[in-house]
C-alpha cells in the first residue's frame, strides 16, 4: 500500500512545527489518559513558546485533560435529543456501574465520566463515546453489560456499536444524487476537458451554495481563491459537524467518503491548490480510519500525490487534522487557528480565508456535503442535476431528522419539499416545536408546515426554509424552557470567550431563562430577553454569538402563549415576585 | 502617502487615506467612538470588546476592524448605536466584579472612564458574580481576574525579550480567563512590567509597589472628560409649574454603610433651605421608625442582605410614590455583594468559625429567632421591588443627590458637572 509521502507536504508547504501541537497533545492524552506537567514543559520547549500558551491550548479543548481521566473515558451526550431519550436514567446507570461522579474518575481510576454536547448520533440516542468508540441506543441493562465487560478486560474496540447510517429516504423513482454508486476517479477524469473555468461554470449553473449552513455560493468562493496570486493554496474540508442534531456529514463520510475526497481534488484543481486538509471532529475519531483507507486508495490509483489523475503538474495531497472537542472550531477561521495548533478563536474579518487562510495562505473552506455535491455535479452532469428540485434550488439536500419521530435518520429530499412532507416522511409524532438547523437555526411551528425547504425563494413572497441539515422535532410533552436552557448552557460553554457579547451574553441569557423557569419573570424580563438577544446578534464577533439566540428569539415570537402563561403579571403594588423562603433556605441550615 | 478616498461619517464628507483604520480616521475628524481593546500598533486589530460598534454601509459592525475605502458610509451617533455601545460596556460591569472604590486603577482606568463618558448610571444586566481568584504568584505582578475584560491586549503585546508570551487565555466560554506565565513574567524588567500594567485598560494587571504611585485626584481621567455636563436621561428636564410646595421624604439604609446618608448631609448650608421645603417621615435622619403617612419620595441606600431589608423595602414601595435607589449598594449590591461570589455557608464559616482572630473552641454561627434571617446573597433593590430612579456613586455627591431630588419633586432643571458626577 502506498502510504502518504511525508515529504510531499514538506516539498509544497513547510508547515511550522507548531501545526503538530494538537496531534502531540492527543498522543500524550492517549498514552496516559491525561497531559502531565512534564508534557507541557516538553511542548513549550519544542515549539519555543511559553508554558502558559501550551496550557491555553489544552484548556480550550474539552477532550484534553490535565488530570487523569480514567483508563476508560466515557463521554455521555447531553444534547436535547439525548435528554428526551432518557439522558438522566442513563447518567444514573453510568454513575452506578462505574462508581464515578460526573467530571471525575472512580476511586480506582478505571473509569472517567464526562458530559459532552452532541456527538453526531442523534438518530441513535442515548449514546456515548468510550475512549472515542461509539455506543448507541443505550439503556441501563446495556450499560451494565458494557461496564462489566470492560472491567473484565474486554477491549473497547471489540464491543462498540458501529453506528448505522439510517438512510431512510432518497428521491422516489430517481437515482440518489449522494448515495448512488460512484467509481473513484470518474469525476476527476472530466477535469482535463473541463478546465477550471468549466468547473466554476458547472457550479454556477447548478446554483451550488455552501452546505455548512451559510449558503455562500461555492463558485464565488472558488473564483476568488483562483484569482489569488499567492501560492501555495490550500483546500480545507470542514468535517467538524458540531451543530447539535446534525449528522449528515457523518453518514456521507461513512457511506460515500470517495465523493468528499474527490470534491476536494476538484477544488484543488480549480483554484490551483497543492495541499488539502480534512478537519475532523474528535467525536468522529471512529471515522478517521475509514477516511485514511480511502485516501490511501486514492494515492494508489494516482488520484492524489504528484500529477493527480494523470494531469501533468497537478500535485495535491490531503492530511487529516483531528479536533479535540470544541463547537466553535466548525467556524472556518477558528478551524484554521485550531489546525495551526492554537486555541480555536475565530479571526476578525480583516482578511477572508481565500485571501489569508491556513498559515496566511489562500484557502478555500467547504463543508463535507458541499464537496460531495461538487463531485456529483461533475459525475451526473449539470443537466441531470437540474432535473431535481425546483428551478432556483436545483438538486437534493440531506436532512438529519431526529427527536420525536418514528424514523430518525438521513433524508435526501429534493429542494422544494415542504416541511409537512418532510415531517410525514420521518413519521413525526405530534410535532410542536421544531428546530431547523439546530439551536443556531430557526424554530418552526405547525404554522410553517407549508413552507418549502429551499436554498433560494422561487418568488420574493415565498417564505422558504433554508435548512442547513438538521430537523429536530419536539412534541407537546417537551417543555420549551428546558430546550432553551439546554441551548443556553451549550453556548455558554462553547463560546470561545474572547468577545464580550457572546461570552457574557450567553451567561446572562441563561440567568434570565432560569428566572422564567423559577416563575419569577414578568413581562419586562421577556422584553429584555428580546433586546439582549438582538444585541448579541448585532455585536458578536463571529457566527456563534450572532446566531446563539436565534432559537430563543423565534421561540419568544412563535410561542408567545407559552411564555405568557409562565410570566408573572405585575400587580399594582410594584412589588416584584421574590421567593423569600428560597432565599433564606440556606441560612436555615444554621438553626441548631 | 497612499491614495485618498471619500467617505462619510454621520453625513459629513471626509477625505482619508485608503486602507487606514476607521477608528483612527473618525477620531482625527472629531468623532468620538469608544474603544477598549483597540491599540493602534496591533495588526490585525483585536476586535474583542465590540464597544466601537457603528453602522458601516448600513450594517452594524465594529469600526476597529474596518479599513477605509471609497464611498464608505459610516453612522456613529444615532440613538440605537449609542445604546448598543453603552450596553456593551454595561455588560462588562455586570460580568466582572468591579468595586471601584477599592481599586488601585481608579481614575486611570479606561473601563471606568468609558462608564462615565457613556453616562452609565446602572447596568441593565444582572450582575453575574462569578467567583474569580486573584493570582499573587508572579514575582512582580498581581493578576486581578475580577477586573479583566478579556480585551487580549496583554496576550498579544506583552512578550519577553526572547519572544515568549507572558499572558495567554485559558479555558473557554464563560470560564475564560487570562493566565500568566510566572517564569516568563520573572524575565520582564521592572519597566516592562509597568508597561504591561499601563497597557491594561482595567485594573487587572497590577505591579507590586507601582500601582498606587499616582495620587487620586491627579490621575489621567480625574479631570478629563469630553462631556460638558452629565445630563442624565432618567431625569428629564421639565418646566416647573407654579410655586414650590412642601413634600415628604422617607429614607432608609438597608445593607449599606450609611455613607450615602452622610453624603446627603454634605450639602452644608443648603440643608437649611431644604428643611423649609421637605419634611422627613420614616428616616434615620429623624429617627422616625414608622411611616406616619404616604410620602412623595423614598430614598433607599443599600441592597437587601436579610429578610428585614426585604420587608422594609417593600414597605417603602407601598408608602412612597417615587422610589429612588441611591448609591452602588442599592443599585446592584455594591460592597456587601462581594460575598455573592461564594455561598452563604462558606462566607459564615469563614467569618465565624475559621477566622484567625476567633477564639478557638468558642465559635458559633449566630442564629436566633430575633435575628433577621440572612439571604443566600445580597440582592439589589430592583430585584425585589420596582425602582423608579437610580443615583449612582459610592457615595454619590451631595449635589448630585439633591439635584435629582429637586428634579423629581419640583421639576427643576437637571444638570450636573463632571466633578459632581465622578465619585472615585
Ligand atoms: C459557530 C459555527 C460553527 C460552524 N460549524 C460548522 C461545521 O461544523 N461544519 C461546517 O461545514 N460549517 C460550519 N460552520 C460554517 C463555516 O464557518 C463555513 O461557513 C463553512 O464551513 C463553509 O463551507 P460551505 O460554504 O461549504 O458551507 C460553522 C459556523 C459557525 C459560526
Ligand atoms: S461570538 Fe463567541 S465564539 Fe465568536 S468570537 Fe465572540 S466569543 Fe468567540
Ligand atoms: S478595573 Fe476599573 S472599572 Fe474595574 S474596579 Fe477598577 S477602576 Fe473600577
Ligand atoms: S488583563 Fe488587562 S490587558 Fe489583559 S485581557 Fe485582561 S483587561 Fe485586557
Amino acid at each position: 500500500m502506498l502510504e502518504m509521502d511525508s515529504n510531499y507536504f514538506d516539498t509544497f508547504l513547510q508547515e511550522p512545527p507548531r501545526t503538530k501541537m494538537l496531534d502531540r497533545l492527543w498522543a500524550f492524552q492517549k498514552s496516559k489518559g491525561y497531559i502531565s506537567d512534564a508534557d507541557v514543559t516538553t511542548l513549550a520547549k519544542k515549539y519555543d513558546i511559553s508554558e502558559v500558551e501550551v496550557e491555553g491550548v489544552i484548556s480550550f479543548y474539552h477532550f484534553f485533560h490535565r488530570k487523569p481521566a480514567g483508563k476508560y473515558t466515557i463521554y455521555l451526550n447531553k444534547s436535547m435529543t439525548s435528554q428526551i431519550r432518557g439522558f438522566s436514567r442513563i447518567l444514573e446507570a453510568f454513575k452506578r456501574e462505574t462508581n464515578a461522579e460526573v467530571g471525575s474518575i472512580d476511586p480506582t481510576g478505571t473509569f472517567g465520566l464526562f458530559l459532552t454536547p452532541c456527538i453526531g448520533l442523534s438518530d441513535q440516542e442515548p449514546s456515548a463515546l468510550i475512549n472515542f468508540y461509539p455506543f448507541t441506543n443505550l439503556n441501563s441493562l446495556k450499560i451494565r453489560e458494557i461496564i462489566t465487560k470492560l472491567k473484565k478486560g474486554v477491549p473497547v474496540q471489540d464491543i462498540y456499536d458501529k453506528p448505522k447510517d439510517n438512510i431512510q429516504y432518497t428521491p422516489e423513482g430517481k437515482e440518489s444524487i449522494f448515495f448512488s454508486d460512484f467509481k473513484p476517479g470518474t469525476a476527476v477524469a472530466k477535469l482535463a476537458s473541463l478546465e477550471p473555468k468549466g468547473v466554476i461554470e458547472a457550479l454556477k449553473q447548478t446554483n451550488l451554495a455552501g452546505r455548512g449552513g451559510a449558503f455562500y455560493p461555492t463558485w464565488m468562493k472558488w473564483q476568488a481563491a483562483m484569482d489569488e496570486k499567492n501560492t501555495p493554496k490550500i483546500v480545507v474540508c470542514n468535517a467538524d459537524e458540531g451543530e447539535p442534531g446534525t449528522f449528515k456529514d457523518r453518514v456521507l463520510m461513512n457511506k460515500v467518503p470517495e465523493t468528499v475526497i474527490e470534491g476536494m481534488i476538484i477544488c484543488a484543481y480549480t483554484i490551483g491548490a497543492s495541499f488539502g486538509l480534512i478537519y475532523l471532529r474528535a467525536e468522529y475519531t471512529w471515522l478517521k480510519h475509514r477516511l485514511e483507507e480511502v485516501l490511501n486508495k486514492y494515492r494508489e490509483k494516482g488520484l492524489l500525490g504528484k500529477n493527480c489523475g494523470e494531469i501533468t503538474g497537478f500535485d495535491f495531497d490531503i492530511r487529516i487534522q483531528m479536533g479535540a472537542g470544541s463547537y466553535v472550531c466548525g467556524e472556518e477561521t477558528a478551524l484554521l487557528e485550531s489546525a495551526e495548533g492554537k486555541r480555536g478563536e475565530p479571526r476578525t474579518r480583516w482578511y477572508y480565508p481565500v485571501q489569508r487562510g491556513y498559515l496566511q495562505l489562500p484557502t478555500v473552506v467547504n463543508n463535507v456535503e458541499t464537496f460531495s455535491v461538487v463531485t456529483k455535479v461533475l459525475d451526473f452532469g449539470v443537466d441531470e442535476i437540474l432535473t431535481y428540485g425546483v428551478p432556483k434550488s436545483p438538486g437534493t439536500k440531506i436532512i438529519s431528522a431526529s427527536g420525536d419521530c418514528n424514523k430518525p435518520g438521513i433524508y435526501e429530499i429534493e429542494w422544494g419539499t415542504t416541511l409537512k412532507e418532510m415531517l410525514e416522511l420521518c413519521g413525526a409524532k405530534d410535532p410542536w416545536f421544531i428546530d431547523e438547523s439546530g439551536p443556531s437555526g430557526t424554530v418552526l411551528s405547525m404554522d410553517d408546515e407549508d413552507r418549502p425547504i429551499a436554498m433560494f425563494a422561487e418568488l420574493s413572497s415565498e417564505q422558504h426554509i433554508r435548512c442547513g441539515g438538521a430537523l429536530t422535532i419536539f412534541n407537546k410533552s417537551r417543555d420549551i424552557i428546558d430546550i432553551l436552557l439546554n441551548y443556553a448552557d451549550f453556548y455558554k460553554q462553547e463560546s470561545c470567550g474572547i468577545c464580550t457579547p457572546c461570552r457574557a451574553g450567553n451567561f446572562i441569557i441563561e440567568r434570565k431563562l432560569e428566572r422564567i423557569r423559577g416563575g419569577l419573570a414578568n413581562k419586562e424580563d421577556i422584553d429584555e430577553l428580546k433586546q439582549w438577544s438582538v444585541l448579541m446578534r448585532t455585536t458578536s464577533r463571529c457566527g456563534l454569538g450572532k446566531t446563539a439566540t436565534n432559537s430563543l428569539l423565534n421561540a419568544l415570537d412563535k410561542f408567545e402563549d407559552y411564555f405568557n402563561e409562565r410570566i408573572h403579571v405585575s400587580e399594582k403594588t410594584k412589588n416584584l415576585k421574590f421567593d423569600l423562603e428560597e432565599a433564606t433556605r440556606e441560612y436555615e441550615h444554621f438553626k441548631n | 502617502m497612499g491614495k485618498h478616498v471619500n467617505i462619510t461619517i454621520d453625513g459629513r464628507s471626509i477625505l482619508a487615506e485608503e486602507g487606514r483604520n476607521l477608528v483612527e480616521v473618525a477620531r482625527e475628524n472629531g468623532f468620538f467612538i469608544p474603544t477598549l481593546c483597540y491599540f493602534d500598533h496591533i495588526d490585525p486589530p483585536l476586535g474583542t470588546c465590540r464597544t466601537c460598534t457603528c453602522r458601516i454601509n448600513g450594517k452594524p459592525g465594529p469600526a476597529c476592524t474596518e479599513k477605509v475605502r471609497e464611498g464608505m458610509m459610516v453612522e456613529v451617533n444615532d440613538s440605537e448605536l449609542s445604546d448598543i455601545r453603552k450596553a456593551l460596556v454595561e455588560m462588562m460591569f455586570a460580568e466582572g466584579n468591579h468595586f471601584c472604590p477599592s481599586c488601585e486603577k481608579s481614575g486611570n482606568c479606561d473601563l471606568q472612564h468609558m462608564g462615565y463618558e457613556l453616562g452609565i448610571a446602572i447596568s441593565r444586566f444582572p450582575h453575574l458574580f462569578k467567583d474569580r481568584l486573584i493570582d499573587y504568584n508572579a514575582k512582580r505582578m498581581v493578576l486581578e481576574h475580577n477586573r479583566c475584560i478579556k480585551c487580549m491586549r496583554c496576550v498579544v503585546d506583552v512578550v519577553t525579550d526572547d519572544g515568549k508570551r507572558v499572558f495567554s487565555y485559558q479555558n473557554r466560554g464563560n470560564e475564560t480567563y487570562v493566565g500568566i506565565d510566572y517564569e516568563q513574567e520573572a524575565k520582564l524588567s521592572r519597566a516592562q512590567a509597568v508597561e504591561a500594567m499601563n497597557l491594561c485598560p482595567t485594573g487587572a494587571i497590577m505591579v507590586r509597589g507601582e500601582s498606587m504611585g499616582q495620587p487620586f485626584g491627579e490621575r489621567k481621567f480625574d479631570r478629563n472628560s469630553i462631556r460638558p455636563d452629565y445630563y442624565d436621561k432618567q431625569f428629564k428636564a421639565k418646566k416647573r409649574k407654579g410655586k414650590l410646595t412642601k413634600k415628604t421624604i422617607a429614607t432608609a439604609s438597608l445593607a449599606g454603610c450609611f455613607g450615602c446618608h452622610m453624603s446627603m448631609l454634605d450639602i452644608d448650608t443648603d440643608l437649611l433651605d431644604l428643611v423649609e421645603l421637605v419634611s422627613f417621615d420614616k428616616s434615620p435622619i429623624t429617627d422616625i421608625k414608622n411611616f406616619s403617612k404616604q410620602c412623595d419620595l423614598g430614598i433607599i441606600e443599600g441592597g437587601c442582605c436579610n429578610e428585614e431589608n426585604v420587608e422594609t423595602l417593600r414597605a417603602f414601595r407601598e408608602k412612597c410614590d417615587i422610589l429612588v435607589s441611591v448609591g452602588e449598594c442599592a443599585i446592584w449590591g455594591g460592597l456587601p455583594a462581594m460575598r455573592n461570589t461564594m455561598s452563604l455557608g462558606e462566607c459564615l464559616e469563614e467569618a465565624f468559625l475559621n477566622c484567625v482572630t476567633n477564639e478557638e473552641g468558642n465559635t458559633v454561627i449566630p442564629y436566633d429567632e430575633n435575628l433577621p434571617k440572612l439571604l443566600d446573597k445580597v440582592y439589589s433593590c430592583r430585584e425585589i421591588v420596582k425602582i423608579d430612579y437610580f443615583v449612582p456613586g459610592c457615595p454619590p455627591d451631595a449635589q448630585h443627590i439633591w439635584k435629582a431630588v429637586r428634579n423629581l419633586l419640583w421639576d427643576e432643571n437637571y444638570s450636573i458637572l463632571y466633578s459632581e458626577f465622578k465619585y472615585d
